[in-house]
């Protein structure tokens, strides 16, 4: 299994690619930056999609809304998420 | 004292790979479809932060209305519920619904859901230029150049707007074909008169290939 800092740099290469944020690199993105309003900017639409995202790269469903408030806070809270739920899976 | 009229202050076609702002060439490329609107985009220094989540209909209404509004539209000038926007084309959202289609035989996707509705580039447009008048999109076979004459003096006449951004907008299959014009009702007497045959003479202007 990969290790949260691999796994981090391959989110931020995935959000970038989803959420189609064509003038970010991965190292534009800091590991607890928010993602949400002052930090990347992302708006409810691509909360949406970073649902998406978990789902479809590693099958993994949110199980309620409000959940989505902790585990999108940063790149870093979406690898713990991940990792936690990788390994209770 | 000078009589209020509604006269077309500029207008732009973007059609044959090239962007023609009141008969003058702003930007010219061999790419097509949405390849041309992101190639114009960096170009242009159009710089809206959204631009590449859009659909390639709102792409097209984001750099045309950026050519058609800078240096001919002063937002201290009115209010923003004296700004509406009115626009039209033959195919709707037609891409977007395509490529929502496809995507969602495996994870739909949220992002190209929204855009499949033709309305929402009046929406991206609202929101990056404060109009927030009254607004509309229609479908049709053509170009109405009577139609849109007709509703734009309406809401002009009743007050409800000042200016308005209006025309053509559609995409198709990578066609392009943007037809913009910035309408005020103002006593300055600049600009063409707002007619439909203005209206018509403008969107039929041949440029050649």
């Amino acid at each position: 299994m990969e290790n949260k800092q691999e796994l981090m740099h391959r989110l931020k290469e995935q959000i970038i690619k989803q959420l189609k944020l064509n003038d970010k690199k991965p190292e534009d993105i800091g590991d607890h930056d928010p993602l949400f309003v002052e930090g990347l900017g992302l708006d409810s639409i691509d909360a949406l999609e970073l649902i998406v995202l978990l789902q479809q790269e590693y099958n993994i469903k949110l199980k309620n809304a409000e959940e989505g408030q902790d585990v999108f806070r940063s790149v870093s809270t979406m690898a713990d998420y991940i990792l936690d739920h990788q390994v209770n899976s | 004292m000078k009589k209020t009229g509604i006269y077309i202050k500029a207008a732009i076609l973007l059609r044959n790979g090239r962007i023609i702002k009141d008969d003058v060439v702003i930007f010219r490329s061999a790419e097509k479809g949405v390849l041309f609107l992101n190639e114009a985009y960096e170009r242009l220094a159009v710089n809206y932060p959204r631009f590449y989540k859009m659909d390639t209909l709102s792409k097209m209404g984001t750099v045309a209305a950026a050519v058609l509004l800078k240096d001919s539209f002063d937002p201290a000038a009115r209010q923003p519920d004296e700004a509406g926007i009115v626009l039209s084309n033959r195919n709707a959202s037609i891409e977007a619904d395509a490529q929502y289609w496809e995507a969602s035989q495996e994870y739909p996707s949220p992002a190209l859901f929204v855009y499949t509705l033709p309305n929402i580039v009046i929406g991206e447009l609202s929101i990056r230029y404060q109009f927030k008048g009254e607004n509309a999109f229609f479908v049709s076979e053509a170009f109405d150049a009577e139609w849109l004459h007709w509703y734009v003096t309406d809401l002009m006449t009743r007050n409800l707007l000042k200016t308005c951004m209006c025309g053509w907008l559609d995409v198709f299959d990578d066609q392009l074909d943007a037809c913009l014009f910035l309408v005020e009702s103002d006593t300055s007497e600049t600009g063409s008169t707002f007619t439909a045959e203005n209206l018509k003479s403008i969107y039929n202007k041949n440029y050649g290939k």
